[in-house]
């Protein structure tokens, strides 16, 4: 069963040093709160995982507790760039990031390949594309029935996954509404897992066929209201598009984001 | 009577009018989404756009800021999950056209999202492949639309990040369950298709007021041109309003969110 903790006590007891963590929610749900905790926290040498790594992983990469990256689109969303990832890349700072670099479609067959407890997924892709030059984990096998030669990566197992829904029970059930990303599949691929919910209710009010993580399948789950905040949480608040554009200046000076840390995340004590 | 209108505005009422009410659209953020809602919203209302964070057949109201806005979710007929949509969706065969945006492309429509320079010590790093490489093989065609400039429109792609038709036109040829690749190329200056035979872009249309010597200039290449080169037809008062209504309004949208 799920165990109800703190932020705090979720990140502190669930993720260390050098682990390989996933933090996924496509867009929608991303789990802001839980990274400003792991920085807060000074987690170092993670492996980081995310389909898109987003203002997370750039303010986590430029607080320096990443030193490897697995993605497969690195941009601000309409926006432009991710600076503190290309400082990253591009210079080493604060220090040397390693990427690793898929597509879309071969990161979420990963995942789901994880969550189905095999050793590699396989898919129709990269075909002519530059990034298995560049990309050692993507390799071509011959399908044995027919002899189409296909794309094969390892899958996603990470050491703990952190996803953000809309809410739980009072037993620990979690309900995902909306775009549910790749949510489900980080959570079952993982060894341990942290959902951070918008709150804790009597009765989930989910439909015959919605997307619910039963207790049981939840390692811990901690209330964190706008824990998703400035990307959206379906039915509580919307995406904060003006930030994810004012995080372009913020995001380029490497002083400018290190005294918007201090003074969002470190001096903030979070929710 | 000619209407007055911007480059931009040409690019996208051009970009828009390659899209019919039969087609099933996979449609990347920025330009193409501007110019699928558009043709939504004038002469193909029941075109079927689809973006890859598992929207199916969704009609927003302004243009999403991301491939996720909330609005995006809300106005669509259902959402799926992301492998669900690469997978059964895209993979599966389900998805007439894939409609693109790219930072550099070259003559054999190779499209680059993934860095200029060097991959070990990139000039600029850029965001990555995203849905890219699969769109670009698993639609039944693609159309890309971006603006026309030396820096983009090279001879060789840096990085093949999403093939067209590789480095020599043929990396198609005998490719079981491949798509079509780019049948067509929009721009603010043109309109380029693949040669049939050779893959090579060739211009087939110039927008009003264009010079050759405007495309040439701005092509990283020898450019040719077909025998045969049209002129794009003008946009209509009525696709200029709608594109300029829709411009408007999510611009005002986007800036009044806190």
């Amino acid at each position: 069963m799920a165990e109800f903790l703190s932020l705090k006590e979720a990140v502190s007891r669930h993720i260390n040093d050098g682990d390989t963590v996933a933090m996924e929610g496509f867009t929608h749900l991303i789990p802001f709160a839980a990274g400003h905790e792991i920085i807060r926290q000074e987690k170092r040498d993670l492996t980081l995982i995310r389909m898109t790594p987003d203002l997370v992983y750039d303010q986590m990469i430029g607080a320096g507790c990443a030193k490897k990256l697995i993605f497969s689109w690195g941009g601000n969303p309409g926006v432009g760039s991710l600076h503190r990832l290309r400082d990253a890349v591009e210079r080493g700072w604060p220090n040397q990031l390693e990427i690793l670099e898929h597509s879309h479609a071969a990161m979420a067959c990963a995942y789901e390949a994880g969550a189905a407890g095999l050793p590699l997924a396989v898919l129709r892709g990269y075909i002519g594309s530059d990034l298995p030059k560049v990309n050692d984990q993507i390799k071509f096998i011959e399908c044995p029935f027919t002899g189409e030669k296909l794309a094969a990566v390892p899958s996603v197992r990470p050491d703990v996954s952190v996803i953000h829904a809309q809410r739980a029970d009072r037993k620990g059930n979690v309900l995902v509404e909306g775009i549910i990303g790749i949510q489900k599949e980080a959570v079952l691929a993982a060894k341990r897992s942290i959902v951070t919910v918008e709150e804790v209710v009597d009765d989930l009010g989910a439909s015959v066929n919605a997307c619910v993580l039963p207790s049981w399948a939840i390692t811990a789950i901690a209330e964190a209201p706008k824990g998703a905040k400035p990307s959206y949480a379906l039915g509580y608040y919307d995406r904060d598009n003006a930030f994810y554009k004012e995080w372009d200046g913020i995001a380029r000076d490497r002083d400018a984001f290190q005294a918007w840390l201090n003074e969002n995340v470190f001096e903030n004590g979070g929710a | 009577m000619s209407l007055e209108f911007t480059s931009s505005e040409m690019m996208s009422v051009t970009a828009a009018r390659a899209l019919n009410n039969d087609m099933t659209c996979f449609v990347g953020i920025g330009l193409p989404s501007e110019a699928a809602n558009l043709a939504r919203l004038t002469h193909a209302p029941d075109v079927t756009l689809i973006y890859e964070s598992g929207t199916l057949q969704t009609k927003p109201e302004v243009l999403p800021l991301s491939i996720g806005d909330g609005e995006l979710c809300e106005s669509a007929l259902t959402t799926v999950s992301v492998p669900e949509m690469f997978r059964y969706w895209l993979q599966g065969g389900k998805v007439s056209v894939g409609f693109l945006g790219t930072a550099q492309i070259d003559r054999y429509a190779n499209i680059n999202t993934t860095l200029i320079g060097d991959y070990r010590e990139p000039k600029v790093r850029l965001p990555g492949g995203g849905g890219a490489p699969e769109i670009g093989t698993n639609a039944h065609e693609v159309f890309i639309t971006v603006k026309h400039s030396k820096r983009t429109f090279v001879k060789d792609v840096d990085f093949i990040t999403t093939v067209g038709f590789g480095r020599d036109g043929k990396a198609r040829d005998n490719v079981p369950n491949i798509g079509r690749g780019p049948t067509v190329v929009i721009t603010d200056l043109c309109i380029l298709k693949p040669d049939p035979e050779t893959k090579e872009l060739v211009v087939t249309s110039l927008h009003p007021g264009v010079t050759r010597e405007q495309v040439i200039e701005a092509t990283g290449w020898e450019i040719r041109f077909a025998d045969q080169v049209d002129t794009t037809p003008e946009p209509s008062a009525k696709e200029l309003e709608v594109l300029r209504d829709l411009k408007a309004r999510t611009n005002a949208h986007h800036a009044g969110q806190q």
